[in-house]
């Protein structure tokens, strides 16, 4: 039997997340299938189609497609699913939402949010804020597993040649509709990708205080995060939350700036590559996972950072 | 409008988690349970929706252990009206609890049902999903604001991009974020009134559902260590460390 992954898109670009759940799929079984729902999505089934991992595009192309709804998503894929072993998707707020829609109509115990395939049917998760690891094994016979996107690589996306076949479509629910997504458009990387991410807390003491973050992203070319309580207090948007209801992120460098570091912001950084914490209290937890801690008030720390950086004169773009 | 809460015990979210050495599980013996915190905000929305005058009657429900009813007795300082406790023991998976909440939900016909997006012991965000399949009603997760309509709900959603916004008819279920309001803690007065109100107790066993665990918990472990770091003394010295040693800039 094959695995069908379940595609994230926009109808005009695969969602970059998309390709790590590529990844982990592969790793559970290489006759990997990946469902693109769409309306008019041809260049994402096209894109799909030149990823090496993916052996078959199924395409459904129709207009209730437009707007991603989890109950139209969910039909179409039971319409489809008793040929696969596993149904796969990224562990995003995209999976999250559509996963356990999928997994209780076909009667099975989903495993979310895995970070290893260890087996075909045992996968390592994060429990408790990342604060355990669980080796779990599913015995139900078909799985429904969700992705964590940073643990895999992305998948390559040129060089295959998969069949791009168009399958039907499926009843259109009644009783949700679309209204509006208000997209925050930035030059800045994504969050969720970005090699570099520089993040804001508590101590900014105000959203005009994010300035001082925004100039050292610009400089780094890196993406802006914050703690809940910096979202929460209104000083930057949701879409900015790291942590353990927020977005997972593991990017070479984490810079963590007036964050003290609960638990459940730990969660969402603490297996990035190297980290940076600034800030005034000495006994803050961030330190306990922080590289580098510089213990400094980050009203001066921040532009003297920016003005050391603008000497080097070295930084990648 | 009927409401219905659904409530789950887990350990306080302030609580450092300690694994158990055999591989068995996290250390619970003696350690400080709560209500999982989005849960505590499904709740406060109940609340706030029958304070506006929107909702007749609002009902929590839990799934658990003995002990769990202490979640539900706390729902019912902060405004709910009777609670249910379905009493199991051992590991129950959100499968399991996605349907034993629709045996509740057809016994007591809410119009909606809220509960956490999450909950923060095993992260798995699945129960209001499954319970939406279940009972075949739409579902508005990660929910940060609500607007009750007539016949239906405007539900502001986070997500990965931002916000989104879907209207859903009712009856339907509704996940809550943390940012959804802001929970309020219970009065003295408050606490002793809810004492007297009513808890019905139901065995799991008696609603003919299956709750047998699917997923075996193989291991249980720490997670790698991160090696301790150094404290730099200056901004010049950081700069200094992540261009030459940690190479990164």
């Amino acid at each position: 039997m094959s695995v069908l992954l379940i595609a994230e898109h926009n109808n005009k670009e695969v969602k970059p997340f998309t390709l790590n759940a590529i990844t982990a799929a592969s790793q559970i079984d290489q006759d990997l299938h990946v469902l693109l729902i769409g309306s008019k999505a041809d260049d994402v089934a096209k894109s799909l189609s030149e990823v090496p991992l993916v052996k078959k595009v199924l395409h459904i192309d129709h207009e209730i497609y437009e707007n991603y709804i989890a109950e139209n998503y969910t039909a179409a894929i039971l319409k489809h699913a008793d040929k696969y072993s596993h149904i796969i998707c990224s562990a995003n707020t995209f999976g999250k939402n559509l996963m356990p829609r999928v997994a209780a109509l076909l009667d099975i115990s989903q495993v979310s949010d895995i970070i290893k395939v260890i087996s075909p049917d045992t996968f390592l998760r994060p429990i408790y804020a990342g604060n355990a690891f669980a080796t779990v094994k599913s015995n139900d016979e078909k799985k429904c597993v969700t992705i964590r996107p940073t643990s895999f690589e992305a998948a390559e996306t040129t060089g295959g040649s998969a069949e791009i076949e168009k399958i039907d479509a499926a009843d259109q629910s009644e009783n949700t509709k679309f209204i509006n997504r208000e997209e925050i458009k930035s030059d800045r990387p994504e969050l969720g990708t970005a090699r570099i991410v520089i993040s804001g807390g508590r101590g900014l003491q105000s959203g005009e205080n994010f300035k001082l973050i925004t100039d050292v992203a610009d400089k780094l070319n890196a993406a802006i995060g914050a703690s809940r309580a910096a979202v929460d207090a209104g000083y930057i948007t949701n879409e900015h939350q790291v942590g353990q209801t927020g977005k997972v992120v593991v990017p070479d460098l984490y810079i963590a700036v007036g964050i003290s570091g609960a638990i459940q912001h730990l969660a969402g950084m603490k297996e990035s590559k190297v980290i940076v914490a600034i800030n005034k209290d000495g006994e803050a937890p961030i330190f306990s996972v922080a590289d580098y801690g510089l213990e400094a008030d980050l009203f001066e720390a921040l532009p003297q950072f920016l003005e050391e950086l603008n000497k080097l004169n070295t930084i990648q773009k | 409008m009927k409401i219905l809460v659904a409530v789950k015990r887990v350990i306080d979210y302030n609580v450092q988690i300690r694994v158990k050495e055999d591989g068995s599980g996290v250390v619970t013996d003696n350690v400080k349970m709560s209500t999982n915190p989005p849960d505590d905000n499904a709740i406060e929305e109940a609340v706030k929706i029958k304070e506006s005058g929107k909702a007749t009657e609002i009902i929590a429900v839990t799934v658990g252990e003995e002990k769990a009813q202490e979640t539900v007795r706390k729902a019912l300082a902060v405004g709910a009206d009777r609670g249910i406790h379905v009493k199991i023991d051992g590991t129950v998976e959100p499968l399991a609890v996605s349907k034993i909440l629709k045996k509740i939900v057809e016994k007591e016909n809410p119009d909606l049902v809220f509960m956490g997006k999450q909950a923060i012991d095993d992260d798995c965000n699945q129960t209001g999903q499954m319970l939406a399949a279940h009972l075949n009603w739409p579902q508005a997760t990660f929910a940060s604001k609500i607007e009750i309509n007539d016949k239906s709900l405007q539900v502001t959603r986070e997500v990965d991009e931002g916000l989104e916004t879907i209207e859903v008819n009712t009856p339907a279920i509704i996940t809550c974020d943390l940012r959804l309001n802001e929970p309020r803690y219970a009065s003295l007065p408050n606490i002793m009134k809810a004492k007297k109100k009513p808890i019905e107790q139901i065995n799991a066993s008696d609603l003919g559902v299956d709750t047998n665990p699917r997923i075996e918990h193989i291991k249980i472990e720490e997670p790698p260590k991160r090696k301790a770091g150094i404290k730099v003394a200056s901004v010049e010295e950081l700069v200094q460390k992540l261009k030459n040693e940690a190479k990164v800039i």
